[in-house]
């Protein structure tokens, strides 16, 4: 053991709270990190390749999977051919571009994949992308050997993804939700644009290849069949693939609301509190009967009811006439030392942990606490169960609901610290598309603010006036 | 477990009050608690599912029911296996020869259905009158006849049904299949290995031509998995429910490649030399020599591509960095959080908090700190460790006492019961090497001094004790 190795000593880390090796020498802070400070799930970039047929929910597909990924903390891009194509070729003429026959479109389809993997290489090296998700119709053997190539080459891990369907009503219902309103068919009527699409399908179908069982078994790859009713996986190489799979199993396309609010408002919220198990105030119990009211009038099939374990969602949900169920994971973010303390204490006391929350709102712990990032790791759970269920109502809290909603809503981690939850108001989530029709229902019970804006001065320095500047009134 | 169709007709909400043992806010009517609201259980599942294991002898069916029912079972759904060929060794004393299992052997063929129905009736018991949740049915299944008659048992007793099937024609993976499990069944107790290797693959024969695998068309409509080639391959029909779906996801993470899970705590810190738990603290100076020590062992094993994990906690993280080699940290190993507890030594604990102290010895492994956790908490925050254990090879994972326990329970099939007391002493290394259907476990102690930090349960665990009897099995500290 050299005297190097035994002079180590461990620094806590002041936002993320995470102990690290330092060098003492003289003084003089060399930090050495041998440790990384989250699991390390993935060594090389993951190219993820879609396979199929046009109408075959690839670009969902590729949509979901992207937010999915980016949500739990892996950099994920989307890389549609379609939107290449739409840059080089200014005007879609009709189906004619994609006949097999047809050589010039064939040299433009070809340099915009060409640029498309180009793009890819850029973001892995360049970008710090991890996961990058090549949207197109792949549908040639020949194709996805060069693709294989390429990421060979690369030291990418490539990995398919196949939708397959011959279900004519399904198709047709993908036709009609986004490509009738694509900008391809933006001067066309609704006839015209399903016929001619029919058309465009029947180019591919020609030279379409599956991925075969026999051929194909040295790739890794899902093949999901009939929108998930039969799933073929081959060869899942590592924790990023076998996440995928788990998420892409557990997704549906069944219409169906998700409601988001926040408990009613509570006793230390009336006080500028943060944190607790505090129950109702006055004002919070007559909104869970309006909220009760509300969704009887909403009429729901099958709603289940989550709250967390915490008393003031479990009161709110005892005024809705019906079963709920509790959720540890639904629980506020921890503030540790700051529990049930207002913003005037915690800049008192802790003004230096206040400066660095406001500086990295997502990535900062409390002291003995969470951040938003542990939240979001606690929370993915509840976000699978959420995308296996139906008509689901989450009673929960402020941060919670802000990670829930960034999901939901495919917002950065810089935005969701910030998105606005008020008390008292519910949030109507409705799949639509490719992503989500939002109602804001406000049910007309006044209530405190509880967001506090992020404050110009974020400065370890700044004047307790600056700190406090956002902070919103209480009692 | 609450059903789903009860409805709530009162409009005014009830009073909540929080249970003292597991800290749960239930409503109660007359101060007693009123209708048991759903708490979050994972298997989420109105019926008892019946998972039936389908394929040729020496498929890995055994290995899959057992290691999927502890899996099961570790994670709070109830789960029990029921082996067709242990109905079978209980009905016929004496195994002759593979010659029972021949299709024409029409008094062999009256005895395996009536094992099967007997088994079915113990399922049947188990899922409907003694409050199990899952039951893992492990036969041979290749008949579509056979399976017919279980579906049709499963819709009339209101269980759902999910097929495992196993399919895999590669001579090796039979052949050390047989060696590691066969050769040692009380089927083969008086051959010799070549005997019993013999007679065992003429016993697989005599499935061979009447086995109908799950089909893609005509068995379109059942739910089922079929795992190809030890899990190169899986082809995932239907799932119907969450437990499905999670039950697919771990068969779909689980390898056989060897391999050793090694398991310790950190060294010994400065709150475990002063009897005080949880906290945050620094390695004490022995502790710091365990950490050298376990760094010379981990070089003397010789281990290819070792992971080595910690919590996020200062003890664990000086403990790895010891080793001298890179390390990952995981948040979900931090200790279990003793909420108002935190930093206290047994005797404080017992001094301000003794009902708390009280109920923890009544139930342990429920028990919730004021403002933290349960060892039941912990568990499913250790789930996606256990998993990504499951995925990984070489894996040393440093951490703490509740949390060890809990990850050891799992290897080796511990009750709820059982798990908040096993032992994990300080300055001990576990290594699981998982051999035929369990995992063989070597205990190794690197020779430096430590605290004792194990509080056995006392004997008396009633409120209303005596503080010296709640005190009685504090370890010695300074």
């Amino acid at each position: 053991m050299t005297t190097e190795q035994e002079k180590i000593e461990l620094q806590q880390t002041p936002l993320l709270k995470i102990w690290v090796p330092w060098l003492g020498i003289g003084g003089c802070k060399i930090s050495r990190r041998r440790g990384s400070s989250v699991p390390q799930l993935t060594n090389s970039p993951t190219l993820i390749v879609m396979v199929g047929l046009p109408a075959r929910g690839k670009t969902y597909i590729s949509k979901k999977l992207t937010r999915y990924l980016n949500w739990i903390g892996f950099p994920t891009k989307v890389f549609n051919l379609g939107q290449y194509r739409r840059d080089a070729v200014q005007t879609y003429k009709n189906f004619e571009f994609f006949r097999q026959d047809n050589k010039e479109a064939m040299q433009i389809r070809k340099a915009c994949a060409s640029n498309a993997l180009k793009d890819i290489c850029i973001y892995f090296s360049k970008e710090n992308g991890q996961v990058a998700v090549f949207d197109a119709t792949n549908t040639t053997r020949e194709r996805r050997v060069s693709i294989v190539s390429f990421a060979k080459e690369k030291g990418y891990k490539v990995f398919f993804v196949e939708s397959i369907c011959d279900d004519p009503d399904i198709i047709a219902q993908n036709i009609t939700e986004v490509k009738v309103s694509s900008p391809d068919y933006v001067n066309c009527d609704k006839e015209e644009a399903l016929a001619d699409f029919l058309k465009r399908i029947e180019c591919y179908k020609q030279t379409y290849v599956p991925l075969d069982d026999e051929k194909d078994r040295n790739l890794s790859y899902i093949k999901i069949f009939d929108v998930g009713s039969r799933y073929l996986v081959n060869r899942v190489q590592d924790h990023i693939q076998s996440r995928i799979v788990y998420y892409l199993m557990n997704i549906h396309v069944t219409p169906r609301s998700i409601y988001l609010t926040r408990h009613g408002e509570s006793e230390l919220n009336l006080l500028g509190r943060i944190g607790g198990d505090s129950g109702l105030s006055p004002r919070g119990h007559k909104y869970a009967a309006s909220l009760g009211s509300f969704l009887k009038g909403q009429n729901i099939k099958d709603l289940k009811v989550w709250t967390s374990h915490m008393k003031r969602t479990i009161q709110t949900a005892e005024h809705l006439g019906v079963p709920y169920e509790q959720w540890k994971a639904l629980n506020e973010i921890d503030a540790g030392v700051c529990e049930e303390l207002t913003y005037e204490e915690i800049q008192e006391k802790h003004p230096e942990e206040f400066a660095l929350r406001d500086q990295d709102k997502y990535r900062y712990r409390y002291p003995k606490g969470e951040s938003y990032e542990d939240l979001v790791h606690r929370l993915e759970p509840v976000i699978m169960e959420l995308e296996r269920q139906e008509n689901v109502l989450v009673v929960c809290h402020q941060a919670v609901m802000r990670c829930l909603l960034a999901y939901l809503l495919d917002k950065t981690s810089d935005e969701l610290p910030y998105l606005k939850c008020p008390l008292h108001t519910v949030l109507r989530l409705t799949p639509v598309a490719y992503g989500c029709k939002m109602e804001n229902i406000f049910l007309n019970v006044e209530a405190v603010n509880t967001h506090r804006e992020r404050p110009v001065n974020v400065d370890v320095t700044r004047d307790p006036a600056e700190a406090l500047k956002t902070i919103p009134d209480h009692f | 477990m609450t059903s789903n169709e009860d409805v709530i007709m009162a409009t005014s909400p009830r009073v909540l009050t929080q249970n003292p043992l597991k800290k749960i806010w239930m409503p109660c009517k007359n101060g007693l608690p009123d209708q048991h609201i759903s708490q979050r259980r994972v298997c989420m599942t109105n019926c008892p599912t019946l998972i039936v294991t389908v394929g040729l002898p020496a498929r890995g069916k055994t290995y899959i029911s057992k290691k999927l029912t502890r899996y099961l079972n570790w994670i709070g759904v109830p789960t029990k296996e029921f082996n067709v060929g242990q109905y079978r060794r209980e009905c016929v004393k004496i195994y002759k020869s593979f010659e029972f299992f021949n299709p024409s052997n029409e008094e062999g063929l009256k005895i395996r259905r009536q094992c099967a129905l007997t088994a079915l009736n113990d399922v049947r018991q188990y899922l409907s009158v003694e409050g199990g949740q899952v039951a893992v049915f492990d036969a041979t299944n290749t008949t579509r006849e056979r399976r017919g008659t279980i579906t049709r048992f499963a819709d009339q007793n209101g269980f759902k049904v999910f097929f495992v099937e196993s399919v895999c024609e590669d001579p090796d993976v039979i052949a050390e299949n047989i060696v590691q499990v066969k050769l040692g069944s009380p089927d083969y107790i008086d051959c010799n290995t070549e005997e019993a290797m013999e007679d065992f693959m003429k016993r697989i024969k005599c499935y061979e031509n009447s086995y109908q695998p799950l089909d893609e068309i005509l068995d379109r409509d059942l739910s089922y998995i079929k795992i190809m080639d030890v899990g190169r391959r899986y082809l995932v029909n239907r799932v119907l429910d969450h437990i499905q779906s999670r039950i697919v996801y771990y068969l779909m993470n689980i390898h056989i490649t060897p391999r050793a899970i090694y398991l310790c705590r950190h060294g010994e810190s400065d709150l475990n030399v002063k009897g005080r738990i949880g906290g945050d603290s620094g390695l004490s100076s022995r502790g710091k020599e365990f950490a050298k020590c376990l760094g010379k062992f981990i070089q003397g094993q010789n281990i290819t591509d070792l992971k080595v994990w910690t919590s996020q906690m200062k003890r664990t993280i000086q403990t790895a960095e010891a080793i001298a080699v890179p390390y990952e940290q995981w948040k979900a190993l931090n200790e279990i959080d003793a909420g108002v507890c935190e930093e206290m030594m047994y005797e404080e604990i017992q001094g301000h908090f003794p009902l708390e102290f009280a109920l923890r010895d009544q139930d342990k492994y429920r028990y919730r700190y004021p403002k933290g956790e349960s060892y039941e908490d912990l568990v499913q925050r250790l789930e996606p460790v256990i998993m990504e254990l499951e995925r990984q090879e070489n894996v040393l994972v440093i951490c703490h006492q509740a949390v060890m326990r809990c990850l050891l329970a799992y290897f080796l099939d511990k009750s709820a019961e059982e798990l908040p007391y096993l032992k994990c002493p300080l300055h001990t290394v576990l290594k699981l090497t998982p051999v035929a259907y369990g995992c063989k476990v070597e205990s190794v102690c690197l020779n430096v001094e430590a605290v004792n930090t194990h509080r056995d349960k006392p004997d008396n665990v009633d409120p209303s004790r005596m503080p010296e009897e709640a005190l009685l099995t504090v370890p010695a500290h300074q």
